[in-house]
Order: structure tokens, then sequence, then C-alpha cells
């Protein structure tokens, strides 16, 4: 299978997970949208960093976009690229976080060290986030 | 560059969301049998795949900026500790935005 492929699978089988299996239904949720949200702006930049400088380099068969090289850097957006990363990182990262948060959840629900709970944020960080 | 130019890039990741720990008291590395058995299986799952993709020749290392260290499968050590480090910078996320927000996340205590 391509990469392509894999990850298209592999969303629809951590969305199935979610929902379905573990009963976790992180995807309906506020929390995991907003986290999630940060983590893809995150994602684009350190991922930005290995493609950009070709330390993680990618077979164009198994991509949307085309393959590179030392002497064909990647674009930093379009030919199924953005921020120098294939578009199948998206869907691969995807993967990774919310099979992650599923787990997480799930650990928590069957009672695996659900305390101590998260929060309350420092005096400092509340200030800040009272005044926004 | 150097061939610890992939960890740095984790290195920055773990450090760029160490501080949610402290000020938003997201108490994820003091749950640490909780992080672990999360981080486990999802380490076993992404490798599986990423043994696939580089048999595959899906995707391919610049040796120049890696450790050149493999422990299984034609691994890189340096993608071994992707698999643990971003599942790590995601649940601080998670749980900082909860702390901040305090929404739910459905593994409250239901009673």
């Amino acid at each position: 299978m391509t990469y392509t492929e894999l990850t298209c699978f592999g969303v629809l089988i951590v969305t199935a997970l979610d929902l379905f299996l573990f009963r976790t239904k992180i995807l309906k949720r506020r929390v995991f949208w907003v986290s999630y949200a940060i983590v893809i702006f995150f994602q684009l930049v350190t991922n930005g960093i290995l493609t950009g400088f070709g330390i993680v380099e990618y077979d164009g068969d198994a991509i949307i976009g085309s393959g590179t090289s030392q002497s064909s850097p990647p674009t930093f957006i379009g030919d199924g690229r953005l921020a120098f990363a294939p578009i199948e990182d998206l869907l691969f990262g995807f993967c990774l976080v919310v099979l992650t948060l599923i787990i997480w959840v799930w650990l928590g629900r069957i009672g695996v060290q659900r305390e101590p709970k998260a929060g309350p944020p420092r005096a400092s960080v509340e200030r800040f986030l009272r005044t926004k | 560059m150097s061939k610890f130019a992939y960890l740095s890039v984790l290195l920055a990741c773990l450090l760029g969301t160490a501080w949610l720990e402290y000020f938003l008291r997201t108490k994820v590395y003091r749950r640490i049998i909780r992080l672990t058995l999360t981080v486990a299986p999802v380490l076993v799952v992404f490798s599986i795949w990423d043994a696939y993709a580089i048999a595959q020749g899906h995707w391919t290392f610049d040796p120049r900026f890696i450790t050149g260290v493999t422990l299984i499968a034609k691994i890189p050590l340096d993608e071994i500790l992707f698999f643990i480090v971003i599942p790590i910078c995601a649940i601080l996320s998670f749980e900082a935005v909860r702390s901040a927000r305090n929404w739910e996340a459905g593994d409250e205590d239901t009673k």
C-alpha cells in the first residue's frame, strides 16, 4: 500500500476505535479539537524542519506529491505538500495523536491514575487566561 | 547540522511542552504509570508502520542528520524516540487545554 492509502485507512481505524470500540468519543469533544489545533501548528513547524532540511525524504510513488532529494528539495506549499511535508503527514499525525489520546482517556476511564487531575493553572497563568 | 539534528528537534518538542507540567499543572509526568501504559502500545503500532514504510521505501533518512543507531527492523533510534516524544507532547497539550478551560474529556469520576 502507498503512504497515501495507509494514512486514509489509519484515519478510519482510529475514528472507529474512538467512536465504537473504546467509546472514548474524544472526537466529539471540544477539549480534543482545541488541543489538536495547537498540536497541528507545532507539527507543521517541526515537521517542516525535518522535511525542509531533507532529514526525512519521501518516495514520490508513495505520496500524492513528487519525491525529493538533495538536488530537488521539496516545495513549501503545493505539489501535495504543506510546509515542506507531504500532506499525508497530517493524517499520519492525526492517527498518532488520536490513538494516543484514546488510550490515555480510556485508561483514565477504567481507573488507571485518574488522579491527580490536571489543573488548576498557576496563579500567573490564571491571570493571563482571564484577561483574554 | 549534524547527526544530532533529528534528536535536536525531538528535544525541542520535549522542552517546548515541559513548562505545561509546571504552569498548567498538567500532572502528566506525575501519572507515569498511565503515561507509560499509553505510550507503549502506540510505540508498538507505529514502529510496525514505520518498519513497513522503511521496507517499502516510503521514506528514507539522510544519514548525516540521524544518530545512525538502529535497534530493530532498520528503524533509526531517532524514529523510535519520535513515537515516544510526540505522544507525550500530545497528552501534555490535551491536559493543558483541559486545565486552562476546565472542559470534560470523558475520564472524570462519574459518581
